[in-house]
């Protein structure tokens, strides 16, 4: 029976994450729903490009969008997902505390990200930019409402995952779920970087 | 209650086996309704409306709710034994894949019983399909349920990619897999690459019905089209996801019954990698009509004649196993060898189709009818069936009756020949897919459309020689051996029905044809590659079954959320998305728990293996 017990007493390995063959299916699992994420988002990509000049007697794209305020937006993220690398370091380094506070500094970006961008949805709204106005306005809420609605579940998870480091401490258990949560918020930033470029700088210019 | 809370690959399998049957016997009663009101012209059985619904959920019910859970079925039962696996990579995964597909079929056919069933055909075009004006309230089902379902699938799909790359047994490489294996494997990833366009192009009808966007509303500058486009981007793939499993399981077949090895495996491997490629690149043939240019058209026609290049390898290949081989007639066998003809039936007509000057003749006739019930019927389910009798005695303990297993086979045959070539007929002389009656001023419709129907009865009554079977064969004592078949993969080296831990111990693999290699080098069983130590097991929860129901409910709260009921208190709770947002509260109630409650599992002790778990 002492062989059941074998993982628990042993030093936590270098790459705790990868240690047991849950950890090992969660990672590649988790890749895989990445990539059916990617074709998630490449179809609201896709109609959001189809739709995009259909604005009706609404406000035009080049009108809306803001600059400054999505160039915040953006910035903030950006810096989110440098936190939780810095997080998966410190978990590799075993450091609990440092990875605790990165997850929370990634969290905390993350909600400003949020915030800013209920703002922005809410501007919209006053300019006549409603969800029901045009195919314009119904394809750029649909595909930034998705990736917003991403945010606050990435940030519901990863809030979970530092109450469980509180509670489990670092084990072969809970290291997968920063690692996975972590490539989760990567993920997003990915995807935000592309509406950044097709949503707001094509807006702009094209 | 066991089989509720179950997380075990093989009693998940059953449920699935279960549950495409359930839906597979409404989908052919749909069926025979369609035929019923055909086999006269002017007939007056059913009426415009009601015969819309029915052939729109035979479509659907058909593609989602029974051909796919009955390839899930041998998918996961098979697929961990032939790699040599104790479960899948996400056990707990797999029951949330299986309920919410469930839950998800559940809401498609409650609408019969809710103001009428989706009429907008399995495709649901746009228009027709996005406003109110067009379609009943079905339509919302069709979406919400679809996009329900589509998500257990897609989970799914995602579980057994994952467990194919990571829980093989030592020795099994990726050239060693057995083709069933690999063509889930091809399959899975079809279906994780093709479902999540299905999900937005649910979520963006759903919105347009129920939260008036305007996506497809023309109107507002919505595109009718790009829901053509999504759908088709889907939906070619999907026949894919479909056939491809259906491929494996004819060359596992057709190798034992040859007792050869398969003729060229690695080409084989190559053939369904490349047909899975080429998949996503042929939507545009289902919209030659649309208007897209000559220039579309040409590339998309050529890509789809493509395809039928890996497929003729594939035909080829099954020939030549067999070609020289010792071949036993079994039921499994005789359905493989009239898929082979069949389905190059199909094929022929596809390449016929995939010419767009052509295809403006067939479009939407009942040419295209023929063509894809030869491709569906004639290749996935005369695969499935012989599926059920290779892998029954391995998923039950006992082997269906042979003779009345070909008598099935032989009535079942001759109706879908009887019914369906003649309909390639009706389509080139005018007859339009979709239509509810036709006059009897039409020469040869009424003859034809009659001889029809007369097939349709004998297939029926085939099928309820295939359930006989079953249940015929259910009420006798447990007769099957390990091996039957004189098989030539892993699954054959476990006893049936299959103990709950698979694998006493993992097994060593030296060569394709893993079992087969042992057996010729004089070995009866397989070389272990570990030592007889206590195995570990996930621990049966509940949790799927629950978050499944709340979709459920959170469905049912969306659609009925502008819904003018008669007592104030249910309208109120509709109306402010208490019931929608209360279902996703359940399920996200059961992901925390599942987060925060470790699972530890428990352990089967060697001393335990020897006496335990006969019983799937």
């Amino acid at each position: 029976m002492s062989s059941h017990a074998h993982l628990e007493n042993q030093p936590l390995p270098a790459e705790p994450e990868r240690a047991t063959l849950e950890g090992r299916n969660k990672i590649t699992g988790f890749w895989l729903f990445l990539a059916g994420e990617t074709t998630l988002f490449g179809t609201l990509f896709a109609t959001y490009i189809a739709l995009r000049n259909q604005t009706l007697s609404g406000p035009t794209a080049n009108e809306l969008f803001d600059f400054e305020l999505v160039a915040l937006a953006t910035f903030i993220l950006l810096v989110s997902s440098l936190f939780s690398v810095l997080a998966v370091n410190a978990m590799h380094k075993h450091n609990v505390k440092a990875l605790q506070f990165w997850l929370f500094a990634t969290v905390i970006f993350g909600l400003a990200f949020l915030v800013l961008e209920i703002y922005e949805f809410n501007h919209y709204t006053e300019l006549g930019h409603t969800w029901s106005k045009s195919a314009f306005s119904s394809s750029f809420y649909a595909l930034v409402g998705f990736h917003g609605a991403h945010v606050a579940f990435g940030l519901a998870w990863i809030a979970s995952v530092i109450g469980q480091l509180f509670k489990k401490g670092l084990t072969t258990v809970t290291a997968p779920k920063v690692y996975v949560s972590a490539l989760y918020w990567h993920f997003i930033d990915v995807v935000w970087v592309f509406i950044f470029t097709v949503v707001y700088l094509m807006g702009k210019v094209g | 209650m066991d089989w509720l809370t179950t997380v075990d690959h093989k009693k998940i399998g059953i449920l699935y086996l279960l549950g495409g049957t359930l839906f597979f016997v409404l989908g052919g009663i749909e069926a025979m309704l369609i035929r019923l009101q055909l086999m006269f012209p002017e007939s007056n059985f059913l009426d415009a409306q009601t015969y819309n619904e029915v052939l729109t959920m035979h479509g659907t019910t058909m593609i989602f709710l029974a051909a796919m859970p009955l390839l899930f079925a041998f998918m996961n039962f098979i697929v961990p034994l032939q790699i040599g696996a104790r479960d899948v990579a996400f056990p707990f995964v797999n029951a949330l894949g299986f309920w919410t597909f469930f839950f998800g079929g559940i809401m498609v056919n409650v609408s019969w019983f809710l103001g009428g069933a989706p009429d907008a055909g399995w495709t649901a075009y746009t228009p027709l399909s996005s406003s109110e004006v067009f379609s009943g309230k079905g339509n919302d089902f069709y979406a919400v349920g679809l996009q329900i379902a589509g998500l257990g699938t897609l989970m799914s799909g995602i579980n057994f990619l994952a467990t194919i790359i990571n829980m093989r047994a030592p020795g099994m490489t990726f050239m060693r897999m057995p083709l069933f294996t690999w063509t889930t494997f091809v399959s899975s990833l079809l279906i994780l690459f093709a479902f999540p366009p299905l999900a937005v192009g649910l979520f963006l009808l759903t919105f347009d019905r129920l939260f008036d966007a305007n996506f497809f509303e023309i109107g507002a500058g919505g595109s009718a089209v790009l829901w053509q486009h999504i759908f088709w981007i889907f939906g070619h793939p999907e026949v894919y996801i479909l056939i491809l499993p259906a491929f494996g399981i004819i060359s596992e077949v057709v190798s034992t019954f040859s007792k050869k090895r398969l003729f060229g495996y690695s080409s084989m491997v190559f053939a369904t990698l490349l047909i899975a490629f080429l998949s996503f690149m042929v939507w545009v043939h289902h919209m030659f009509t649309d208007g897209l240019g000559p220039i579309a058209n040409a590339l998309f026609s050529v890509a789809t004649m493509l395809i039928a290049v890996p497929t003729g390898i594939k035909i080829f290949n099954w020939l030549f196993t067999m070609w020289g081989g010792q071949i036993r007639f079994t039921t499994a066998m005789l359905h493989v060898v009239a898929f082979i003809p069949t389905f190059v039936m199909g094929g022929v007509t596809g390449v016929m189709l995939a010419s767009p000057p052509a295809d403006f003749q067939y479009h939407d006739s009942y040419f295209v009818v023929a063509h894809f019930h030869y491709v569906i019927v004639g290749g996935i389910v005369l695969a499935l069936f012989a599926a059920v009798f290779y892998w029954w005695p391995k998923m039950f303990g006992r082997m269906l009756n042979e003779t009345l297993g070909k008598l099935a086979f032989w009535l079942f045959f001759i109706g879908f020949h009887l019914t369906f070539f003649i309909q390639h007929i009706l389509g080139l002389i005018g007859m339009q897919r979709r239509i509810f009656t036709y006059l009897a001023e039409h020469e040869g419709w009424a003859e034809m459309n009659l001889v029809s129907t007369i097939g349709a009865f004998f297939m029926a009554a085939g099928v309820i020689l295939y359930v006989l079977n079953i249940v015929i064969t259910s009420l006798k004592p447990r007769n099957a051996s390990a091996d039957p078949w004189d098989g030539r993969t892993l699954e054959w080296t476990l006893p049936s029905p299959v103990p709950v831990y698979n694998f006493k111990q993992l097994p060593l693999v030296r060569s394709l044809d893993a079992f087969w290699a042992e057996k010729m080098a004089g070995n009866k069983e397989m070389t272990p590659a570990e030592p007889v130590g206590p195995i570990h097991m996930p621990s049966n929860s509940i949790l799927p079954l629950i978050m499944a129901f709340g979709f459920f409910v959170s469905g049912f709260g969306f659609m009925y959320a502008k819904h003018d009921f008669a007592n104030d208190f249910v309208r109120m709770l509709f109306e402010n998305h208490i019931v929608s947002i209360g279902g996703l509260v359940i399920t996200a109630i059961c992901m925390i728990l599942r987060s925060l409650i470790d699972d530890p599992g428990y352990h089967i002790e060697p001393e335990e293996l020897e006496s335990k778990g006969v019983k799937a």
